[in-house]
């Protein structure tokens, strides 16, 4: 495969870009942080990527960056036919409740820029007869929940765009693939404290990369969240407004 | 706030441990780094509760691997796992391998640990070219054997007292080949075991033995030597090894089912098995370096009320009386070793508080009974301390701070080189301040 990856620099997204340079996948990072790409990108082409590992600076912030980034990845890997979205923001509801410029700075990030970024992958695909491009949202877009309000409403209109993306155009050849985590351990949910079934990036990925390659519409992570989510999906609102979950 | 422990689940700390894939974002306010805790007691863990600690395993990033030299460059949250696998099919290994191997190299270097091998290739610490350290005063310094020496001296072995360990430089050794050639000695009491890892350690780069240390009389100390070297290209398979197969231990166990009836029942079952067809050939090399690895959490086998791991080194010549006595003591005391592990050592390195030395090193896995536990460990130190020996702070929870002193004198070196890079003890763990005289 040849990946355009954005995100591959921390979390599950560096553990699923490892899993890929393992295997030989050729790969180009994005990312807004220029030293630390240059040291993910050093630490992949160790590992295994086919050929050098490229970077190109991509900051979803910044809607300007998004278009151009997307045309360099694409000229440095000679044409990428898998895109992978693992960047986001999160903060706590609370964090996001008395801050409005970090609050509009998240809406930006995780719903319009990232869509924006799609839309434009989406043109490329298809003009080549398709590909796979793969976004994580969240199981915090499943219902409307007390604690992830507001992260939860971003992930919510992502989930719901990359499934009419992906029933729009699988026929063309692009296959869309929406990863909802529930908890998982890393440097994101830090300082939280994990529930049950929390997971590990490692193993997120794994069960990622598997479906990128079978092409399974939507994935959660670890596998437990389809069930837990599936009762949450149809918990009446009476008793949703009472839990704190 | 997180309830932390060491490999050994006793004792618990509650406290904030601080994750990210950039060591510095979290180390500036933490008391201690901490690798994978695999370290037993108290080493890992902070001064106090409601402190902070921050975690290198996020921060796994090789940075350099010269293929042709076999130098490789990592942050300090690398895992040996990693390594092994990213190394092994270029001809390249861990110069030394602990017995498991989900340690980072932070950690490897902190402990400054030791293999199979130690009394050929000494400890980790030897193979380490240089350091990336956080300092007490916020400085970031690059150190190894000819920038700051002392420091670098101090900080293999060192516990994570010295600073905070960022980056790890190693010389890695080369393989003939992916393979590990093994083969077993059963041997029927304590002088046949000495003599016998002795002479295996002539020969072979591996050794090690393992004994039943519920043996008494004339089969004390029974056991077997296991020796190994990696396999010759014409031995070995031509693939490389697979990955293996990792179970779980989905719950605590009952705290009796290690027992010294089922220790004893274990112990006769894998001595005789192994007496009876000692295995010769070639074997995974994960299976040899790290047999326990297979278990993912085997140490809830031990219950809730957790385990201890005691490990010393007796500087033994040709006299092994003291092993005797060391093990008279332990069956007198009743301490039903589930895991028995007996190596020869060589020469000490060059880490100020480094755990090995010229002489034999037992290792023993206790299940944790409070205060009996307490009094059988001042019994061996006191043992330990009249035959000049050292216990191993890796594995260390109940040692008492005097009998600690009495057994290195090196300590003063080491608080030297701490007190010149970190007046205020900025740096301190659990261990620091039951061992060390910190404050909490």
């Amino acid at each position: 495969m040849k990946v355009a990856f954005l995100g591959a620099t921390r979390g599950m997204g560096r553990s699923l870009a490892r899993l890929m340079a393992d295997r030989g996948d050729a790969l180009c990072l994005l990312g807004r942080d220029a030293e630390a790409l240059a040291l993910s990108a050093k630490d992949l082409e160790i590992r295994g990527s086919s050929g050098s590992v490229a970077s190109v600076l991509c900051d979803l912030a910044d809607e300007a960056s998004i278009v151009p980034a997307i045309e360099q990845a694409d000229a440095a890997l000679d044409g990428f036919d898998t895109v992978v979205v693992t960047a986001g923001a999160f903060a706590t509801q609370e964090v996001l409740e008395q801050d409005a410029v970090l609050r509009a700075r998240l809406l930006a990030v995780n719903f319009a820029n990232t869509i924006q970024l799609c839309e434009a992958v989406r043109v490329r695909l298809l003009e080549r007869g398709g590909g796979t491009l793969c976004v994580f949202s969240s199981v915090a877009g499943e219902r409307g929940r007390k604690p992830v309000g507001l992260y939860g409403a971003t992930k919510s209109g992502l989930s719901h765009y990359l499934e009419s993306l992906d029933h729009c155009h699988r026929a063309a050849g692009l296959v869309t693939v929406t990863v909802k985590p529930g908890f998982v351990k890393t440097s994101m949910t830090e300082g939280l404290d994990p529930p049950p079934f929390a997971g590990e990036p490692h193993d997120v990925a794994r069960r990622v990369l598997r479906a990128i390659d079978r092409g399974w519409p939507v994935v959660y992570c670890p596998a437990i969240w389809s069930c837990i989510m599936l009762v949450i999906r149809w918990l009446p609102r009476a008793i949703m407004r009472r839990i704190e979950f | 706030m997180t309830q932390l422990s060491g490999w050994g689940r006793t004792p618990v700390v509650e406290a904030s441990e601080r994750l990210s894939e950039d060591m510095l974002d979290v180390c500036r306010e933490a008391v201690l780094t901490r690798g994978l805790g695999r370290s037993y007691g108290d080493a890992s863990l902070p001064c106090r509760p409601g402190s902070t600690v921050a975690s290198s395993r996020l921060a796994d990033r090789v940075l350099s691997f010269d293929t042709t030299d076999g130098v490789l460059r990592a942050e300090a949250g690398f895992r040996l796992t990693s390594l092994d696998a990213l190394v092994r099919p270029l001809g390249w290994a861990s110069p030394v391998c602990p017995g498991t191997s989900w340690v980072t190299l932070g950690g490897m270097v902190a402990s400054d640990v030791h293999g199979k091998n130690h009394h050929v290739a000494g400890t980790f610490g030897e193979h380490v070219r240089a350091l990336r350290l956080l300092v007490a005063d916020g400085r970031v310094l690059d150190v190894g054997p000819a920038d700051e020496p002392e420091l670098f001296a101090a900080t293999l072995g060192g516990m994570g007292l010295t600073g905070h360990i960022l980056e790890v430089e190693v010389q890695l050794a080369r393989t003939a080949s992916a393979w590990i050639h093994i083969e077993e000695q059963p041997v029927a009491n304590l002088d046949a075991l000495i003599a016998s890892l002795r002479a295996a350690s002539r020969t072979w780069p591996y050794t090690v033995a393992w004994v039943d240390a519920l043996a008494r009389g004339a089969s004390m100390g029974r056991g077997v030597v296991m020796q190994g070297r990696w396999a010759e290209p014409h031995e070995a398979p031509a693939h490389q090894p697979p990955s293996l197969r990792e179970f779980r231990m989905p719950v605590d166990l009952p705290g009796w089912v290690l027992g010294r009836f089922s220790v004893k029942a274990f112990n006769e079952v894998f001595y005789h098995s192994h007496r009876l067809r000692p295995r010769r050939g070639i074997v995974h090399p994960m299976a040899f370096f790290y047999p326990l690895d297979a278990c993912l959490d085997w140490n809830r086998m031990y219950g809730s009320r957790g385990l201890i791991q005691y490990q010393c080194v007796l500087p033994v010549a040709d006299d092994t009386s003291v092993v005797r006595r060391f093990f008279e003591t332990l069956t007198r005391i009743g301490g039903a070793s589930f895991l028995t592990i007996v190596k020869d050592c060589g020469p000490e390195g060059r880490g100020l508080l480094s755990f090995p030395r010229s002489g034999v090193s037992v290792a023993l896995d206790l299940p944790m009974r409070g205060a009996a536990t307490q009094a059988l460990v001042d019994a061996l130190n006191e043992l330990v301390i009249e035959a000049g020996g050292r216990i191993y702070l890796a594995k260390d929870a109940l040692t008492r701070p005097e009998h600690f002193r009495a057994m290195e004198p090196r300590l003063e070196a080491f608080n030297a080189v701490r007190r010149a890079w970190d007046p205020d003890a900025s740096l301190r763990s659990a261990l620091s301040v039951r061992l060390l005289g910190d404050e909490a």
